[in-house]
């Protein structure tokens, strides 16, 4: 029990710092890599807590797929040139707002969070049934059987994404010379090739 | 302080998703950065998914996860989607350069 706290205070430090470091630092870059150690440490604590499936999940999805797709935006839109100060200068009158709805959230939920009574049977990590079958097989047999729609229908929302994403940044430009299909496959031998008959000690002329 | 509990993970929900929240209004660069403390946020709901599922011993809080995954997933491809048009169509995608709503 001391490793398990000692394990969840390590990564917890690291994720509250690391997503302080995502809204505050300079430069987008290094907000994505500050985002993928984020994702890094929360699966951690996904994989030390008991849900392997989704922290291994969190590491191939968030950090292989998410982070690298911003890191792909933030490399294509040139927003070195964006990076500048955001408390000096501009007026900016939502800032104490936003800092007032945020703490006003933050205070909300730790008093719900610590007003909360448990009964003392679920707050124990150790009444979990995790000998016989793993997380993964758990989570197979319900996801496959009564959840079996919903996880139909999250492969239609990626299928959905990916269509407007493709849809939104498609472009054709004007000027590209591109392979005309028809053309390439509809030349024959007579329209293509033109004998000539060359006499000895003579060269030949061919217009071009 | 030692035995780690559901208050604990709750705790750090709360706290990461006071980040995201924060960092939204506080976010004066560009809108990368937004979607980036939409991110955190949907993260910190599914450390209180995963929480509660896990000490309450019920599997259904982790298949809502999968599915707040997905959707999370979806709409970073959208909006990354749309930010890069709206880059090639503007130039710029500072904050306070997305106006054209006057809102």
């Amino acid at each position: 029990m001391l490793a398990h706290s000692v394990f969840f205070y390590f990564f917890s430090v690291i994720a509250i710092f690391s997503s302080l470091m995502v809204i505050t630092s300079r430069s987008t870059i290094n907000s994505v890599f500050f985002l993928i150690l984020d994702f890094i440490s929360v699966g951690c604590l996904f994989i030390m807590v008991g849900a392997e499936f989704l922290g291994m999940i969190i590491l191939i999805v968030y950090v292989g797929a998410v982070a690298v797709l911003f890191l792909f935006v933030v490399m294509m839109l040139n927003v070195a040139e964006q990076k500048q100060s955001w408390f000096i200068g501009k007026k900016s009158n939502h800032i104490p707002i936003g800092l007032i709805v945020s703490v006003l959230i933050l205070l909300e939920l730790l008093v719900v969070v610590g007003g909360w009574k448990f009964k003392s049977d679920v707050m124990s990590i150790s009444n979990l049934n995790l000998s016989d079958i793993s997380n993964t097989h758990q989570l197979g047999l319900v996801m496959y059987t009564d959840y079996i729609l919903y996880f139909q229908l999250a492969g239609v929302i990626l299928l959905l994404s990916m269509i407007g994403a493709i849809l939104l940044t498609f472009r054709q430009r004007k000027g590209v010379k591109k392979q005309s299909y028809f053309n390439q496959i509809s030349r024959t031998p007579s329209s293509s090739i033109e004998l000539k008959d060359i006499e000895s000690n003579k060269g030949v002329k061919i217009d071009d | 302080m030692i035995e780690i509990g559901l208050g604990h993970y709750l705790s750090l929900g709360a706290i990461i998703f006071f980040l995201g929240v924060i960092g939204i209004f506080l976010n004066r660069k560009n809108v990368i950065v937004i979607l980036m403390s939409i991110e955190l946020i949907l993260l910190s709901v599914n450390i209180n998914l995963i929480s509660f599922s896990i000490f309450s011993g019920d599997i259904v809080g982790q298949i809502f996860t999968m599915l707040i995954l997905t959707v999370a997933a979806a709409e970073a491809a959208i909006g990354l989607a749309i930010i890069v048009i709206y880059y090639r169509n503007r130039g710029s995608i500072r904050v306070e350069d997305i106006h054209g709503m006057k809102g």
